[in-house]
């Protein structure tokens, strides 16, 4: 009888990329759902365009590259990338700052570095990094959360106010958008007020609620259930999100301890803004991402640091999105000198041990 | 009754799997002796190191466990008749190897009465040295039978310099399917145990550790009866987590001590010697019986073996004889491996005989469909589970660009191929297919550089020849020239200095034969004046 050869090992578990993909992404649904709660159906309409572009996108230079399109288009990694962009996006975003951000996204920092596995920098960071710096004005379109002075828009009045620009009759921009709690925080820190008069300000007290941003402390609670479950799972790896959560705890307290009144308590940093989505879904895409256990707790606790000294020192309210793509370019870096000591070596011998053993011979 | 364990307490080694055992499937029935073959292919080359080269001829009768190829060498071992018949063969076969390279075999046509030759069998054998014993080991054609197949004589002479202070008795078998050694345990408990006294003896070893997987319960209790039973006091049975691969010989050795084999280094370095159960109960049939190694269990199992069962098994026993005993190949049987499913090797066939590393035959089922080859996502679950606690990534991204220098740099050649990173990749990439590839490459360049060295030492020896010769041949010239040069100058010297030298005296001479000639004619003429004016002043 004759029989198939092949190397070892000969059996395989059955995990792939794809379904690492929709783990993470069927990981998202319910702090999406409490975004769309809280911020309205542009939160919905931004994904499902994300989605779209990204996968054109994707489709295009999979064929211009000449690569085979259905294992790639749908192993989830383009789909991944554009949720997480939609959901860093101001919820009444211009279609075209979405097209663009994601086209940008998919073509440019994945697809012109190589593809999956080979982009060096975090695609849907750099797309929203694009778009924040190419239209600052339409990126602070956010909808203010469910609060009882605004209206939230319908599903119809949402589509058209982002494909047309026009808003429904009787609105005012100032009356359907808001700024975000960080961007209070940052403006009115900036203009002499405490910490606790602006929470208690009778204008824009409301939009704090109980630990963090109304409504963003929900979101940002969710993702972090969702996102411990991935990381108890082995899906995601948990050290950068403990990383960057100890991390930005520690500063935050720190300077919180020393002055109250200028510096935004520790909760406040972990659950406004995008911070559960950026620890646990960003940041853990492992291609950017450091790939030794030391590098992982390393670059985690490195995004950390920046975001508290963007929110804190920097010109934006948040920075996630810097934070994660200068960590990225520190992973070569990271990974050599985190290697770790192999079985049967000495730590005197890493990581320059075989310029020893060249001389030797 | 309960009986209390000392427990020994144990250290983890990074990484690892927890695999699905299968083991249950081949162990229900106790081992039985497989059928007589007819014919035995006896492959000479079934070790570590050189080919033993035949001491018999066709046509001869051997008796089975006489000696029909000797070692030429220390590190290789004897092959020995596993059975009594005629020598009819000498030629290259097919033998059971990654390559599926033919290699020299002997073909015995047995004669089915199965008689053995003289059997010294020994009953006090500690009346021998351990340098005796180990003699024996050596004629028994005894080799590591964990699958490395080191000859064990070698293995049990660790030198001067290392003095082994821990014995450890592998009886770990942590890889799928594989049950052959856990059969062994059961039923040859007693073998085992005397086995390990008599290494233990033979290295002199302060303790032995037999460590067995836990979920092997049978053979620890067999074991440990055993000991009992002995009421041995330096053997002890430590039973180690079933985790895949602590039967590795590196992993095994943290488990139970904490140490770590040096990298360039060997277990004697650090005071241990590690032995397969197989190995010891070998040693046992060599010292104790007179038996050298021509039989060993050979699990037969997998999806596509209708009754898999262990089986006590002739070296030189065809595999297909052993599967048509074990009920023959399930209709889907697709692979053939040989060893477990994540270290084993395919073979294209079954018509190959059972070698002395041979401790599995596994028939695998056609697979169901797996996913695509992905690129890598750098998610790092290879670092997660690598036991060497290397880098399996980075490993991959430098052999596939072959960059043969980084991927050194990264420890490639401590990557024991245990197959776990390439078992957890999500994007299922062949990882330990591209280690295999670049430590082959980085061999053949090492040769290549030794071969290009040894023709640079050899030229430069020439060129260093030739210019001395040429060097010698100008001197011997400038020499010669010079001495011309001397003698012409001495020449040129004398025929200056022969003027007043050589010329001189016939010169002289004629002058002064002129002056004797005017002397003459001078005294011609005065005599006869003289003669006047004599007598006239004589006569005044």
């Amino acid at each position: 009888m004759q029989f198939k050869t092949a190397t070892s090992p000969h059996q395989t578990h059955t995990s792939s990329v794809s379904s690492v993909m929709y783990k993470v992404l069927l990981a998202l649904i319910p702090g999406t759902i409490a975004m769309i709660v809280f911020f309205g159906w542009g939160v919905l309409v931004n994904i499902l365009l994300a989605c779209v572009v990204a996968l054109t996108s994707e489709a295009l230079m999979l064929w211009v590259r000449k690569r085979p399109i259905k294992p790639y288009l749908m192993d989830g990694s383009a789909l991944l990338t554009a949720c997480l962009l939609a959901l860093a996006l101001p919820q009444l975003a211009p279609w075209w700052l979405t097209t663009v951000g994601t086209a940008f996204a998919i073509i440019v920092a994945k697809h012109l570095y190589g593809g999956l596995g080979f982009n060096p920098f975090n695609p849907a960071m750099v797309g929203y990094v694009v778009v924040l710096i190419s239209f600052p004005r339409e990126m602070t379109q956010w909808v203010p959360p469910l609060l009882e002075d605004y209206t939230l828009l319908t599903f119809s009045e949402t589509l058209r106010v982002i494909f047309t620009g026009e808003l429904p009759l009787n609105y005012t921009w100032d009356a359907v958008t808001m700024a975000t709690p960080l961007d209070t925080i940052k403006t009115q820190l900036g203009l002499e007020l405490s910490v606790g008069e602006i929470e208690n300000h009778k204008q824009y007290g409301s939009m704090f609620g109980e630990i963090g941003g109304f409504g963003w402390e929900w979101v940002n609670g969710l993702f972090l259930a969702t996102g411990l479950l991935l990381a108890i799972k082995g899906i995601i790896d948990w050290r950068i999100p403990a990383g960057l959560i100890i991390t930005l705890l520690l500063l935050s307290n720190t300077f919180a301890l020393y002055d109250y009144a200028s510096y935004t308590p520790p909760t406040f940093h972990l659950f406004s803004g995008g911070i559960m989505l950026g620890a646990f879904f960003i940041a853990t895409d492992p291609v950017t991402a450091a790939t030794s256990s030391k590098g992982r707790w390393l670059f985690g606790a490195g995004i950390g640091a920046f975001i508290f000294i963007i929110r804190t020192w920097g010109g934006y309210p948040d920075g996630i999105a810097f934070a994660i793509l200068l960590m990225n370019m520190a992973v070569p870096l990271l990974d050599y000198y985190t290697m770790p000591r192999a079985y049967g070596h000495r730590w005197t011998e890493f990581p320059h041990h075989h310029k020893e053993q060249d001389d030797e011979i | 009754m309960t009986v209390k364990h000392r427990t020994h307490h144990l250290w983890h080694f990074h990484g690892g799997l927890k695999l699905e055992g299968h083991k249950a499937m081949s162990t229900a029935e106790p081992v039985v002796k497989a059928i007589l073959p007819k014919r035995l292919v006896v492959p000479l080359q079934q070790h570590i190191g050189d080919i033993a080269s035949p001491v018999v001829n066709v046509g001869d009768k051997v008796l089975k466990g006489q000696i029909i190829a000797e070692n030429n060498s220390y590190v290789s071992a004897p092959v020995h008749a596993p059975s009594s018949g005629t020598v009819t063969d000498i030629d290259n076969f097919p033998t059971p190897h990654p390559s599926g390279i033919s290699s020299l075999c002997m073909v015995i046509e047995t004669d089915g009465e199965d008689r053995w030759a003289e059997r010294e069998a020994l009953t006090d054998p500690r009346q021998l040295s351990p340098v005796e014993l180990r003699q024996k080991v050596r004629r028994a054609g005894i080799v590591g039978l964990g699958g490395a197949t080191f000859p064990t004589s070698v293995k049990l002479n660790p030198g001067p310099d290392s003095a082994i202070e821990t014995l450890i008795i592998n009886g770990v078998e942590c890889e799928p399917y594989i049950s052959c050694d856990d059969m062994l345990m059961r039923e040859q408990a007693k073998a085992l145990i005397l086995g390990c006294e008599l290494i233990q003896y033979m290295v002199s070893a302060h303790h032995c550790l037999i460590a067995i997987e836990d979920n092997k319960p049978e053979a620890i209790h067999q074991v440990r009866q055993e000991i009992e039973a002995r009421s041995l006091h330096n053997i002890e049975v430590v039973v180690v987590p079933t985790v895949y691969p602590s039967g590795g010989e590196k992993q095994l050795i943290k488990i139970l001590t904490h140490k770590e084999v040096p990298s360039d280094g060997l277990p004697s370095d650090i005071g241990i010697l590690v032995q397969n159960v197989g190995t010891a109960v070998a040693v046992h049939n060599a010292i104790y019986l007179g038996e050298p190694l021509i039989s060993r269990y050979v699990t037969i199992t997998g999806e596509g073996v209708q009754q898999p069962r262990n089986l006590e098994v002739l070296i030189g026993t065809q595999m297909s004889e052993l599967i048509e005993q074990s009920g023959g190949y399930h209709e889907n049987a697709a692979k053939l491996i040989m060893g477990g499913p994540m270290m084993g090797f395919t073979l294209s066939t079954d018509h190959l005989p059972i070698t002395k590393g041979c401790n599995c035959l596994l028939v695998e089922n056609t697979p169901e469909q797996t996913p695509e080859t992905m690129p890598c996502i750098r998610c790092g679950a290879c670092a997660t589970v690598c036991p060497a606690q290397l880098l399996p990534q980075q490993l991959y991204w430098h052999a596939s660009s072959k960059n043969f220098e980084q991927v050194q740099d990264y420890h490639l050649f401590d990557c024991i191929e245990c197959g776990c990173c390439s078992y957890v990749c999500p994007s299922q990439i062949p990882l330990v297919q591209y280690y295999r590839f670049a430590k082959t490459e980085i061999w053949n360049q090492e040769r290549e550089r030794i071969k290009s060295d040894h023709a640079r030492v050899r030229h430069d020896f020439r060129q260093a020849r030739l210019d001395r010769e040429k060097k010698e041949r100008e001197e011997k010239l400038r020499k010669k020239k010079e001495m011309l040069e001397k003698k012409k100058q001495a020449e040129a010297k004398a025929a200056a200095e022969g003027k007043s030298d050589a010329v001189d005296p016939k010169k002289a001479a004629i002058e002064a034969a002129m002056k004797r000639v005017q002397e003459k004619k001078a005294a011609q003429q005065k005599p006869p004046s003289d003669s006047a004016e004599k007598p006239s002043g004589d006569s005044e």
